[in-house]
């Protein structure tokens, strides 16, 4: 009977739904109830920032757990979940199916933003009140944007009724994979947790306050959003390279750029905090960075799903989104670049230096990173400018990113060094000729030494990439060494801000050397080979032993088995499949990869040939790790840098009270 | 600092925002876009993907088709593989590929590791041919009729739901 049909359904996506409802009218209360409280000088008002924030937290987790119970139930009666779910789909990817598809990574994206809210809610005690209230109020603004467009054009909870389908039609299979569980909301912590450093910034505007304190309490908070970006572009990139089945790892898709942007601004805004912090210069370029770095954010995050740029992207394109998406950018982007124009004359900032000076260096550090960024934003967009004004249409691939990013990252990788072991306000000439003199030398012999003995021929891009990682790296040791007087002991004792920074320009110089032997000494080979046979490629012997049949839980998969080795020595056993997910029908390949920090054996399954033979792709990727295991290094720095004990401390009280004195 | 230069930063996103919004109503036209329409296909002289042998605009003409731009660096042209399989064996719809900015051999690859929907390829590693397409990514699929008149343009992966809409303009065509 058709009826029973609404008997038998669980009430409970409506329960997530109100939940959300609920978050919208948190946020909205969390916006006006402290900002109001802020204008009128009433602090009982302010202080319901707080628990609002808690509570809008709270409600969003509600909501993202619902849905998820939804996916595990399956319960196909709520449309999303018919879209991006099975029966047969595992346990663990019905959970990250949550954000397989827009509206539940929407509704992950704003629980983040609540998430966030509440970090700040929870650690912010040596924050001034009105600091706070502001703060908070404003991060409520954007979350009431972001709830209202999920909840009005992007509902994860719609029903489909009365006709509930028996079977969904299952993940995208390009997103049943570990990296896909945790890529997503890595990378939105990261997004999203610029939005705190960017109310810190219009906070800071609005009350007219900028000085080294708002700089403290801005630095730990972005450099926790940059930890979150960075991990998460390197498992995006890790999460390509096995699972696309072609070895590359990095394709200039515009959702890859996405994610870059955000955090070359987010780069120099680390950077630029610190001058700010320490000297009390670049206040006004500095809150430009936290808008830009948020405002990156949200376009990368929207401009994909709005149907501006959804030609290279598999999410839908929808135009009324698009409208919606476009007129919060306006109100986010546009509002708080209005906000910085009229107010930033007030915050002028005092004190000089040297064009030899950190300063100099930092600015120059600061220029790179954001011509980077901009590069990659004409990129992304040139292409839709020159179609809208008529000009024809062009594309603009790879080729040209390298053009522009490469020397930009040769020219940042020189500066680090140096410009991390000047001094402020002033240094000489002569004293950084003296120090890195000896160091460029060796650089350079390193650099030259490097193809040499990897191959035996002069590459010049490797002696580039090799000799300016190789000058950061000892530039860095350098420094670490006059700064701990020659004794290893007692760097545990230097400032972990100092440390963290070492380590994370240790990482830069350890991307760019695995991004130079990748990039010069990757190599492959497409064979035919037959169960029994064997193909030498660079010294390594892979041997076909036999090909087999597995069935998993929604696919059906042909698999092969290959021994490979090295000389006589066996090094690895691999496993390369094939699979067919049935539910789609659709085919993917399952890479097989041995990995030590010198090289990557690579072995991906091609076409089925005749006499279960099998056309094979055998690659070699030396240093392929390393272009990870920097990323690693820099996150790592930046959790150093951040556990500082300086941003711990309360302020002091003097402080507290010019800031009542000024908002009174 | 001359405080008309703080505006310098809004005004370039007021620019940026306006092209946006232009755009979108543009993209809402999707199905019906680009001054190629109603056009014909553009002449070419190129090699085919998996023969090498010659091929031009001539070898388009004489059954309504799909031209379906791709390429194996495009996760999404991967994701939309499946379905034009699909549209190639359940419903033998005429499609023919563009392998647009890729190299020969990892694209022959895929076709041989993912299924081959295609009646025929355009080898275009460069892009050529892409760009007098107006082609801006992959993938896009353009509808042709049997004279070579381009009749219609999807920017983006083709399913199920794109293919509904599409349909009964294809079927249409002569």
């Amino acid at each position: 009977m058709p009826g029973d049909v609404y008997g038998m359904l669980s009430s409970l996506p409506e329960f997530g739904q109100l939940a959300l409802i609920m978050a919208l009218m948190a946020a909205f209360l969390q916006t006006l109830v402290p900002l109001w409280g802020v204008a009128a000088g009433n602090p009982l008002a302010m202080s319901y920032a707080r628990p609002l924030a808690a509570a809008q937290a709270l409600f969003l987790m509600i909501s993202l757990v619902v849905l998820a119970y939804c996916f595990v139930q399956d319960d196909f009666s709520v449309a999303y979940v018919a879209a991006n779910s099975n029966t047969a789909l595992p346990t663990p990817y019905k959970i990250s199916a949550v954000w397989g598809a827009h509206e539940g990574s929407l509704l992950l994206w704003v629980t983040l933003l609540g998430c966030w809210g509440l970090a700040v809610a929870v650690f912010s005690r040596s924050l001034p009140l009105v600091m706070l209230a502001r703060v908070l109020g404003i991060m409520g603004l954007v979350a009431t944007g972001f709830i209202s467009f999920t909840l009005e054009t992007s509902n994860p909870f719609e029903r489909i009724l009365p006709s509930v389908p028996t079977e969904g039609a299952d993940l995208n299979p390009l997103l049943q994979d570990f990296g896909l569980i945790v890529h997503p909301p890595t990378l939105y912590m990261g997004y999203v947790g610029l939005s705190v450093v960017f109310s810190f910034a219009i906070a800071a505007l609005l009350g007219g306050r900028l000085d080294a304190a708002w700089a403290r309490w801005s630095r730990p908070w972005t450099t926790a959003a940059w930890i979150f970006l960075t991990i998460g572009i390197a498992l995006g990139s890790w999460w390509a390279y096995y699972e696309l089945g072609w070895g590359g790892w990095w394709f200039w898709d515009p959702v890859e750029n996405a994610s870059l942007m955000p955090w070359l601004v987010a780069t120099a805004l680390l950077h630029s905090l610190a001058v700010t912090e320490k000297r009390g210069l670049f206040k006004s370029w500095t809150v430009l960075l936290a808008i830009f770095a948020f405002s990156l954010s949200l376009l990368g995050t929207f401009l994909v799903r709005s149907g501006v740029l959804t030609s290279v992207h598999a999410f839908a394109s929808d135009p009324e989104r698009g409208v919606f998406v476009l007129a919060l950018l306006g109100l986010v982007v546009g509002g708080s670049l209005l906000v910085y124009a009229i107010k930033a004359p007030t915050v002028a900032s005092v004190g000089r230096y040297e064009w030899l000076s950190r300063e100099s260096f930092l600015l120059m550090n600061n220029l790179l990173l954001l011509v980077a960024a901009f590069a990659i934003l004409l990129g992304t967009l040139y292409p839709l400018a020159i179609d809208f004004l008529g000009m024809g249409k062009i594309s603009v691939g790879a080729s040209w990113f390298n053009l522009m990013f490469v020397p930009l990252s040769v020219a940042l990788t020189l500066i680090i060094g140096v410009g991390a072991m000047s001094r402020w306000k002033q240094d000489k000439f002569d004293r950084l000729t003296r120090e890195t003199g000896l160091v460029a030398v060796a650089s350079l012999i390193l650099g030259f030494a490097a193809p040499l003995l990897a191959s035996g021929d002069m590459n010049w891009s490797v002696v580039l990439g090799i000799g300016i990682s190789a000058w950061l790296i000892l530039v860095s040791l350098r420094d670490l060494w006059s700064k701990c007087r020659g004794q290893i002991s007692r760097i545990p004792a230097l400032s972990p801000s100092f440390n963290g920074m070492i380590l994370a320009h240790l990482g830069v110089a350890v991307t760019v050397i695995g991004v130079t032997m990748v990039a010069n000494y990757s190599i492959e080979e497409s064979v035919k080979m037959a169960p029994g046979e064997e193909f030498t490629l660079d010294g390594y012997r892979f041997q076909f032993v036999e090909g087999g049949h597995i069935e998993g839980p929604n696919y059906v998969s042909d698999a092969t088995h290959f021994r490979v080795y090295d000389g006589d020595k066996l090094i690895a056993d691999l496993h390369p499949e094939k699979r067919r997910y049935l539910a789609r029908g659709s085919i993917m390949t399952e890479a097989a990869i041995d990995v030590t920090l010198l090289r990557d054996v690579y072995v991906s399954m091609g076409e089925p040939l005749d006499n279960g033979a099998w056309g094979m792709r055998l690659q070699i990727k030396p240093f392929m790790r390393w272009v990870w295991l920097g990323g690693v290094l820099m996150a790592l720095g930046g959790l150093l840098a951040m556990f500082d004990k300086r941003y711990r401390r309360k302020e002091q009280p003097a402080a507290d009270a010019a800031l009542q004195e000024a908002t009174a | 600092m001359k405080r008309v230069y703080l505006f310098v930063p809004l005004i370039g996103f007021l620019v940026m925002a306006g092209l946006f919004f232009l755009t979108i109503d543009r993209e809402d036209k999707d199905v019906l876009p680009s001054p190629l329409i109603g056009q014909l296909f553009p002449e070419f002289d190129m090699v085919a993907l998996e023969t090498g042998e010659p091929i031009q605009r001539a070898d388009l003409l004489g059954k309504p088709a799909l031209v379906n731009v791709w390429a194996t660096w495009c996760p999404t042209c991967k994701a939309e593989h499946a379905f034009l399989n699909q549209l190639a064996a359940e419903q033998g719809i005429r499609i023919i590929g563009i392998n647009y900015k890729d190299e020969d051999d990892k694209a022959k690859q895929w076709l041989a590791s993912y299924g081959n929907p295609y009646q025929g390829n355009i080898s275009d590693p460069d892009g050529k041919l892409g760009l007098e397409l107006g082609v801006y990514g992959a993938p896009e699929t353009f509808l042709i009729d049997s004279a070579g008149v381009i009749r219609g343009k999807h920017v983006g992966d083709l399913n199920a739901k794109v293919w509904k809409q599409l349909q009964p303009q294809f079927e249409s065509l002569q």
